[in-house]
């Protein structure tokens, strides 16, 4: 789960992770009113959307005055925000975050992930604050210090301290920059993250650390410890159709592509979006429907995967393996009857009863192009978009 | 011969009493597996017959603890039914009990209490499969998990696989063409699982009974480019793989918590790149499977017959990457 900037930091506050003064803005007037509540000569206006590469897009912008914050705000609020990461489309900005401006000596980078190959949390830092990591990690891999967290004892205050005076703190910034590097970790471990990640971490001329922006992601398999995260969803975000999907607790993903699918199995369904690009036609999205496949389940699908505009074919590949097929061909039958689907159908059940399936679909009176195998439903696919052109 | 798993393997139901895991135990017992007790807190020294929906074959034992199901029933192998909220203390609970190989089904455990969970199971060495997985089939023999078991056939190709119906699938192609299958096992989609695709292709590769691996993969993490470098240096046998994902978007989770790209990390090509120069055939599609496996014994086969008569050409055996 993704959050904003301003969310994150609220959270690291909590664990007293040092961060600038600032207030979240939903309006031109709240902006104002947060800068007049922060003071200072210097302010910063930012974008919040959960994207980055907001400021080389035009979303930060710096502000002398509470006139000039007002005319940022202007600005950036309501714009279409594209960056690197939001696609060609780009993000609507709905909420600002005004902070006090900062005294920056130098820009570093430090971030908490899990190290996947060793099972272990993985304490990163880096010299080349500002930039994206992936880029240091790929371009000049020897900048990237690491440190990693022993599960038994959690992170110490010596392997702190060792990544601090590898990037070259010293004096009051040393000490800062390890109490600094603490609170993250408990920010990180409380808060159930996968990723804390401070970029740029800013030292001040007088030695404060202090988190310029922060982005924490939180683990989608903790969320059911944390209640309190619902509020910090922000649905805007999120592709409307996502959300209606989730709503109906489908494992659902949009993609641009002409050929809706349906699938049982997280796996299956990558390799069934696969097998349509290989016929020569592109997933219009991914979509686990889970073991079950029941009527109520293909229904709500089926109607997410029509709100798509281009699709030319709907393919279900189901393998029944406990679930029986012919519980799934009737669930089919009876969601298509509900449903009103202007596409062919190309259905795949394989397992458990799948002959019995073939004979409910076929004696249907829906025009269901059955598919013998999985060979079978990709010449089918194939067949339904070539006729299409 | 197989791995992990066979008739002699003396199981362990944690969570035998609820939904799932009543009808699970219920199928694997149908199909020879010896489930020799179940755990359940509070209903220790009961016998549990099943439920209104599934009637167990008979009665099965149940203990409060693991540990008093591997000291009176002399228990070796567990699988875990229980919520992902408790299922972390369950895995671990049978790691004390010196339990040595936990198969867990549950999906959805967090991360962090998977980080305390491997590093505990490393320190008992007890293997862990999963969590998040199918489990574990030795086809003919006995099954760990809720695959179905009828689409199975015994017989020396090996399979191991991050997913769950993906698998059923491969599993299928090889057995509707007469290719039987030493062990099955799958190994989990998300970031942290015990038993990674290396554990298992040196267990196959070790393997009298096992002549081919079936390798399937997925986006995300290194595990697979892992696996091909030791397949480069140390195994003969002959692979398949097949890699989920080509057309996954990066950055988007896809169904599996352990199945995206990020950073540019951990995609199908990267991997499908990898795994090629390490001499494993790639199925480019996934109706695929079975028939690039078929074409390759075929070909071990052919290469073997060849060798006895040497002037005799091997035919037409060079095609093995398939299309639709």
């Amino acid at each position: 789960m993704k959050i904003h900037e301003y969310q994150g930091k609220e959270i690291l506050k909590k664990y007293d992770v040092a961060v600038p003064v600032g207030d979240v803005a939903f309006t031109i007037d709240e902006a104002v009113k947060a800068a007049e509540k922060i003071g200072g000569s210097v302010l910063v206006v930012k974008a919040q959307i959960h994207a980055g590469g907001r400021g080389k897009g035009g979303g930060v912008k710096l502000a002398r005055s509470y006139e000039e914050v007002r005319e940022c705000a202007g600005e950036i609020l309501g714009m279409r925000l594209v960056t690197h990461q939001t696609g060609p489309e780009g993000r609507i900005v709905r909420r600002l975050l005004v902070e006090q401006g900062i005294n920056i000596a130098r820009e570093l980078y430090v971030g908490i992930t899990l190290d996947r190959k060793r099972a272990r949390n993985v304490l990163m830092a880096s010299t080349e604050g500002g930039m994206e990591i992936e880029k240091v990690a790929a371009e000049t891999p020897e900048k990237i210090l690491k440190e990693e967290v022993d599960p038994a004892v959690g992170l110490q205050q010596f392997q702190a301290r060792s990544l601090c005076t590898r990037l070259d703190l010293k004096g009051d910034a040393l000490k800062n920059g390890v109490k600094f590097l603490t609170a993250l970790y408990k920010a990180y471990i409380a808060s159930d993250a996968s990723l804390a990640e401070i970029n740029p971490l800013v030292i001040t001329q007088e030695g404060h650390v202090v988190a310029l922006d922060a982005k924490i992601n939180f683990d989608d398999n903790a969320l059911f410890r944390h209640p309190e995260y619902e509020d910090l969803r922000d649905v805007d975000e999120e592709d409307p159709m996502e959300v209606e999907a989730s709503a109906s607790n489908l494992n659902y993903i949009k993609l641009d592509g002409n050929v809706g699918c349906m699938v049982n199995g997280a796996g299956l369904a990558m390799a069934t979006m696969d097998m349509i690009k290989l016929a020569g036609g592109m997933p219009a999205n991914f979509l686990d429907v889970g073991g079950g496949a029941s009527a109520q389940t293909v229904e709500a699908g089926f109607k997410i995967i029509l709100k798509e505009e281009n699709i030319k074919a709907i393919l279900i590949n189901i393998f029944g393996g406990i679930v029986r097929c012919d519980r799934v061909a009737a669930g089919v039958v009876e969601a298509a009857k509900n449903v009103d689907v202007q596409v062919p159908i190309i259905v795949r059940l394989a397992g458990t009863n799948a002959e019995q399936a073939a004979v409910i679909l076929q004696d249907s009176g829906l025009k269901f192009l059955v598919a013998k195998d999985l060979k079978d439903a990709g010449e089918k696919v194939r067949k339904t978009v070539i006729s299409d052109r | 011969m197989s791995i992990l798993v066979d008739k002699k393997t003396r199981l362990v139901v944690q969570g035998i009493t609820g939904g799932e895991g009543t009808f699970h135990t219920r199928q694997m017992m149908e199909y020879g597996t010896k489930v020799v007790a179940g755990v359940t807190p509070g209903k220790g020294g009961t016998y549990y017959e099943g439920n209104e929906k599934d009637k167990l074959p008979h009665p099965v034992k149940v203990y409060d603890t693991v540990k008093d199901a591997v000291k009176k029933e002399r228990a070796n192998a567990s699988v875990i039914f229980v919520p992902a909220a408790f299922a972390a203390d369950a895995i671990m609970e049978s790691a004390d009990a010196g339990v040595k190989l936990i198969v867990a089904i549950t999906e959805g455990i967090p991360t962090s209490d998977m980080i305390s969970v491997y590093e505990y199971v490393s320190k008992k060495r007890a293997r862990l499969i999963g969590p998040n997985c199918p489990g574990v089939i030795t086809p003919g023999e006995a099954k760990i998990g809720i695959m179905p078991g009828f689409i199975h056939k015994p017989g020396s190709v090996g399979v191991v696989s991050r997913s769950g119906t993906l698998t059923y699938e491969a599993v299928a192609q090889l057995t509707a063409r007469g290719i039987g299958q030493s062990t099955c096992v799958g190994i989990g989609g998300d970031p942290i699982i015990g038993t990674q695709f290396i554990d298992v292709i040196k267990l196959f590769n070790a393997d009298r009974k096992t002549n081919a691996i079936v390798m399937i993969g997925e986006i995300g993490g290194t595990a697979e480019e892992e696996a091909a470098a030791f397949i480069k240096k140390s195994v003969n046998k002959p692979v398949v793989g097949f890699i989920a994902g080509r057309t996954a978007p990066p950055g988007r989770r896809m169904g599996h918590a352990g199945a995206i790209i990020s950073g540019g990390k951990g995609t199908a090509e990267e991997k499908i790149r990898v795994m090629s120069e390490a001499g494993i055939t790639i199925a480019e599609s996934p109706a695929v499977i079975g028939s690039t496996m078929e074409k390759l014994l075929h070909k071990k086969v052919k290469a073997k017959k060849s060798r006895k008569k040497i002037r005799k050409p091997a035919g037409r055996i060079k095609k093995n990457v398939s299309k639709i």
